[in-house]
């Protein structure tokens, strides 16, 4: 078949990776009049978008992310009428504990460096302030840093609303069909188990098996697959409207609308991103157990009914690779999101399409370029 | 950390008879069950039951007493009040007993969890005051106690024992109401020549139930449209039966429509599982050895399919005896015995097949009783794309409850694969998470600790 022209496979945009940032990149491109086709190796949101903690958090980012991560909060916002869905999505204070003074100095000078590049988002609760939002909260804890208007949603539901919305707008899905080869003939082309497929421009959105992907055509990307670990707890009596996390310790914690408690931060299980899986390693979750037990008293008397893990991308820097490639016209990366891609991906999919439509873009992405890493 | 040769879990007749045969065999040996004492559900308090009680639960339960105590001569250690909550890709087992969590490694694990009760979905089935034959029975082993005046609802062998064993403890139940759509004894009858190797269980299936309609008990036969009535605790079941809707009060109904594998340890270790069409469940796929097709991993008992308790104890022993080394000719003699066992199972299985309207049920009723999850939303889920269990477990939260989707499961995994029109294979199961069990985050948090001595 290779070389015939198959109408169904040919189109203005290929997306490879069916995550978040792969359907709300192929919704966007779609919306600005693109035909596109995603390919997905396994099925859409199976991986890290699928698996995320869920938080919608523009606190304590990267400063490099902070603009395309409050772009994106825009979009959050609005979320069910863009959707149709409404994801799961709710407004939520996202809050930094400080557990001692010196933890509370270093959350306000990112406070005022917040401030001096013009964002007001992230902002500094006294010790009363933090009991205000947080009753439930160890009387050993002094203040602490937040994003009052942030939030939490479905990470599922959330990727399969983009996919449902993309597809009303004719992009084309297909899954269980991984990109063997990719080759650029004129167009890019790729072949897959259903076919060859071919487009003038592609998008590597294939998170934790980006890297590869990138590499093959001669780009440098250390991405590494790691595998973030939730705990859920039993229900518990409401206690907490917040999404929080510690300065000096990892951690995020958030009660769940159904009383069930996610506990997740920083250890990290065995990923195996050849095979697919990744594996929850119980005894490094010691520490997360005993701070979220330290933070809120309460949680002492909690059960873990479940945990979960999933395989994401992490760079070496922990910031992700957004932009064109250095190397190819017409080619596109979204990847590496390092864990906290989740909230970023309704904001970076817009601002990718228009990229791809029109060649240039006014958000801030020179941090992000693949560039970075060439030897 | 102690590493042993064999890691068994469950203490029932597969469990013993493995860890028994392995000792004997010079293997070093650790049985970890959640009990206090063997036995498991089927021979569950065998080693304390007085001989009233033995007299009440019958000749074939008192079968177990030889097991616990050659199992207890063998040499295994035994960790009672153990629950497993995770099981590494390195196979250390991890578990919970006496307050604190701990981990043992292995060179190779036997899964005999055995069976389930296959959760029957119907109408008020969620209402406090109902729960399973198996339940009733475990109180009657474990404690010696009957309900009274329960009204025993379903089909399958344990609902005529159970019943049996109401009657001859004084107590017999109100009424059995037997939902088997009519026409399966014609089917089951082909069958029927074959069964006759194993006509033993034929003959007491037929005393069962001549003893329960001779003591009175009222028995509805071909029960269809099954529906607890009840505001906040169940008070009566409503059917229709002989073209007549029928209404028995009861404030205690007990459901049963057979059992089936516990998947849980192998669907978390991700072993490849197969649709069988006739038990209508999945089972781990085996090799002739009983390993799975993740290696070291091995299952003997209902866990590898329905086959009974002396069909257990013979693949136990079987299984145990292959990761021995030991395959000689007492293995040959065992595993033509295990084969006249299963003559019986084809009849059962025609004859016992759930009901239509359990595989199916209404729109409104309750699949997912953690998360309160209706048939209804499920088929909408899959409408609108979800394309399989995981995706909505995802979406609904099925499966992500305390029960881990044992209760669940086939059930919400039947109306998919119904819904797509799709083989139940290819629909599959939902991928099974640790912890098996809930843990106490407080023992997690000491946790690391144990595990670095």
């Amino acid at each position: 078949m290779t070389g015939r022209l198959h109408p169904d496979r040919h189109a203005d945009l290929l997306v490879i990776g069916g995550g978040i940032h792969g359907c709300s990149a192929a919704l966007h491109a779609a919306i600005r009049g693109m035909s596109v086709i995603v390919l997905e190796k396994d099925s859409v949101g199976r991986h890290a978008s699928g698996v995320n903690a869920g938080g919608v958090r523009r606190l304590g980012r990267n400063y490099a992310e902070v603009p395309i991560s409050d772009y994106s909060m825009q979009i959050w916002y609005r979320i069910a009428d863009f959707l149709d869905d409404d994801c799961g999505f709710q407004i939520a204070p996202q809050i930094k504990v400080a557990e001692s003074d010196k933890e509370l100095e270093t959350l306000a000078r990112r406070a005022a460096d917040l401030n001096a590049m013009g964002f007001t988002h992230e902002v500094i609760l006294s010790r009363d302030e933090l009991r205000a939002h947080l009753p439930a909260v160890s009387d050993h804890a002094v203040g602490g840093l937040g994003s009052l208007t942030d939030g939490f949603a479905q990470p599922y539901k959330t990727t399969f609303a983009f996919q449902r919305k993309a597809q009303s707008h004719g992009v084309r899905f297909h899954e269980g069909c991984g990109a063997t080869e990719v080759r650029r003939k004129g167009d890019w082309i790729v072949d897959t188990a259903e076919g060859t497929f071919r487009a003038p421009h592609l998008l590597n959105a294939a998170g934790a098996w980006a890297g590869a992907l990138a590499e093959r055509l001669g780009e440098r990307a250390p991405v590494e697959g790691i595998a973030p670990m939730m705990l859920v707890t039993n229900r518990l009596p409401h206690f907490c409207d917040a999404v929080v996390g510690a300065t000096r310790r990892p951690l995020s914690f958030k009660q769940m609308p159904n009383g069930t408690v996610v506990i997740g931060g920083g250890r990290r299980g065995r990923a195996d991103a050849n095979a697919n899986l990744s594996e929850i390693l119980f005894r490094e979750l010691r520490l997360t157990a005993e701070t979220a037990c330290d933070l809120f008293p309460i949680m002492r008397g909690a059960n873990i009914i479940r945990s979960w893990s999933g395989v994401e991308a992490r760079m070496p820097d922990d910031i992700p690779v957004i932009g064109p490639s250095a190397r190819h016209e017409g080619l596109f990366h979204a990847f590496g999101f390092s864990a906290h891609g989740f909230q970023m991906g309704p904001g970076v999919g817009d601002i990718m399409a228009g990229l791809i439509a029109t060649g240039g873009t006014n958000a801030p992405i020179a941090p992000f370029s693949i560039q970075r890493f060439a030897a | 950390m102690k590493t042993y040769d064999l890691v068994v879990i469950g203490a029932g007749p597969a469990g013993l008879a493995a860890a028994t045969e392995a000792a004997k065999a010079g293997l070093s040996v650790a049985l970890l069950d959640e009990q206090t004492a063997p036995g498991g559900q089927i021979y569950r308090g065998i080693e304390t039951a007085g001989a009233h009680r033995t007299a009440i639960l019958g000749k074939d339960y008192a079968e177990g007493r030889d097991l616990a105590a050659s199992f207890r001569a063998s040499g295994a250690d035994y960790m009672p009040g153990a629950l497993v909550w995770n099981i590494g890709t390195d196979r250390v087992v991890e578990y919970s007993g006496n307050g604190s969590s701990h981990r043992i490694g292995s060179k190779a694990i036997l899964s005999a969890t055995g069976a389930l009760e296959r959760p029957m979905p119907i109408p008020g089935w969620t209402l406090p005051g109902v729960t399973t034959a198996g339940a009733l029975q475990i109180l009657l082993k474990a404690a010696g106690i009957v309900q009274e005046d329960a009204l025993i609802v379903g089909s399958g062998p344990l609902l005529w024992l159970l019943a049996a064993q109401m009657v001859d403890a004084g107590c017999p139940p109100r009424a059995v109401v037997e939902n088997l759509p009519k026409g399966r004894m014609t089917a089951a009858a082909r069958h029927l020549a074959r069964a006759m190797r194993a006509r033993e269980y034929l003959v007491k299936g037929v005393l069962l139930m001549r003893k329960v309609r001779a003591a009175g008990v009222p028995v509805h036969r071909h029960a269809t449209e099954l529906a607890i009535e009840g505001e906040t605790s169940a008070t009566a079941l409503t059917f229709m039966a002989r073209g007549k809707a029928h209404r028995i009060e009861s404030a205690s109904i007990a459901l049963h429509q057979g059992v089936v594998p516990n998947q849980q340890v192998t669907r978390l270790m991700r072993a490849d599982h197969v649709w069988d069409a006739s038990q209508h469940c999945f089972r781990p796929k085996l090799d002739g050895s009983g390993q799975t097709s993740v290696p070291g991993l091995y299952v003997a008992g209902d866990g590898a399919g329905i086959g009974g308790a002396r069909a257990a104890a013979m693949q136990g022993r079987l299984v145990a005896l292959a990761i021995a080394g030991k395959q000689d000719e007492r293995a040959s003699r065992l595993s033509a015995a295990l084969a006249r066992e299963g003559a019986v199972r084809p009849l059962l299985e025609t004859l016992y097949a759930p009901a239509p309207e359990v595989l199916a049920p209404a729109d409104t009723t309750i699949v997912c009783r953690c998360e309160e999850i209706t048939a209804g939303t499920v088929r909408r889920t899959v409408d609108l794309g979800a394309p399989g269990p995981n995706q909505i477990k995802s979406m609904l939260r099925t499966g992500m409850g305390p029960c881990q989707g044992r209760v669940c499961g086939l059930a919400v995994a039947a109306i998919i694969a119904a819904r797509k029109g799709e083989d139940p294979q290819v629909t599959d199961y939902y991928r099974i998470r640790p912890p098996l069990k809930p843990i106490p985050l407080l023992e997690l948090a000491s946790f690391g600790d144990m595990a670095a001595e």
